[in-house]
């Protein structure tokens, strides 16, 4: 069997990555995918918690999460279109607008 | 090692793999394909952790739904190689040291809360009457304001995407 601290590193792992890509990405897509990754991250620690303390719960979140997910992917890629006909560029460096 | 094990350690080296690519490939279409490949690593760990209905969900939805979403921006978008800016002076010298702190913190955090916990997963499948059983009478609220999201969020990205009319 595989212990659940296990799983939390590899989440704890994979969020930080997630976080490293967020920052170190320029394409606004690839940014839009970072906060993808964090999610599963969160999710894989969800369901770690939830086999180890024998209770369902924790899989009905993801299930929220993953929901919510979609619907954040929707609308983010709606506004991801609209960004990318207006300022004709898809690095986040050139939409400044509210930068002094 | 029990093959459990070698299976867990199999699935999160590559899913670790797949999360570098997506920072290391310069293409976002790599990326994405990256991505995919850390999603279907996290469902293998799912089912080997006995959570068979989040495993088909997450296939399905993540590496179905969401990612041909993905694919298909970036296809109707034209997306290239990420050019290199270097624009932020405050990233350049507090990156790393901010970095490093948020590792320590979750590192902390996991050392803290896994002393009471039980000492390994279980591995028996949760069965998917059980998880529904609960979705539609504890979760029920929750579950139809979901569907609510999902109907403003149909909304939000027809409007959002649709062109300007004049």
């Amino acid at each position: 069997m595989v212990p659940t601290s296990y799983y939390l590193i590899l989440s704890a792992v994979l969020f930080g990555l997630g976080v490293l890509a967020f920052v170190f990405k320029r394409n606004i897509i690839t940014i839009f995918m970072a906060i993808e990754l964090m999610l599963n991250a969160v999710n894989l620690a969800f369901v770690a918690f939830s086999q180890a303390l024998h209770k369902s719960d924790g899989e009905v979140f993801v299930l929220f999460v993953i929901v919510v997910a979609a619907a954040e992917a929707a609308v983010g890629l709606g506004i991801i279109i609209l960004t990318a006909r207006n300022r004709r560029s898809l690095n986040v460096e050139r939409v400044d607008l509210l930068k002094l | 090692m029990s093959a459990v094990l070698v299976i867990f350690f199999i699935l999160a080296g590559l899913a670790v793999f797949g999360a570098v690519a997506l920072i290391v490939q310069s293409h976002p279409i790599h990326s994405a394909l990256s991505l995919i490949l850390v999603m279907l690593c996290l469902a293998g760990l799912y089912l080997l952790m006995g959570a068979e209905f989040v495993a088909a969900v997450q296939i399905i939805v993540y590496g179905g739904a969401v990612m041909v979403l993905f694919v298909f921006v970036i296809m109707l978008l034209n997306a290239g190689e990420e050019e290199r800016t270097n624009f932020s002076k405050l990233a350049s010298f507090a990156g790393v040291p901010l970095a490093l702190a948020l590792a320590g913190l979750i590192a902390a955090a996991i050392a803290r809360s896994t002393v009471h916990m039980p000492a390994a997963t279980t591995g028996e499948l949760t069965s998917t009457r059980e998880l529904s059983k609960l979705l539609f009478s504890q979760f029920v609220y929750p579950f139809e304001l979901t569907s609510f999201l999902i109907l403003v969020a149909i909304l939000g990205a027809i409007v959002l995407a649709q062109r300007e009319r004049h």
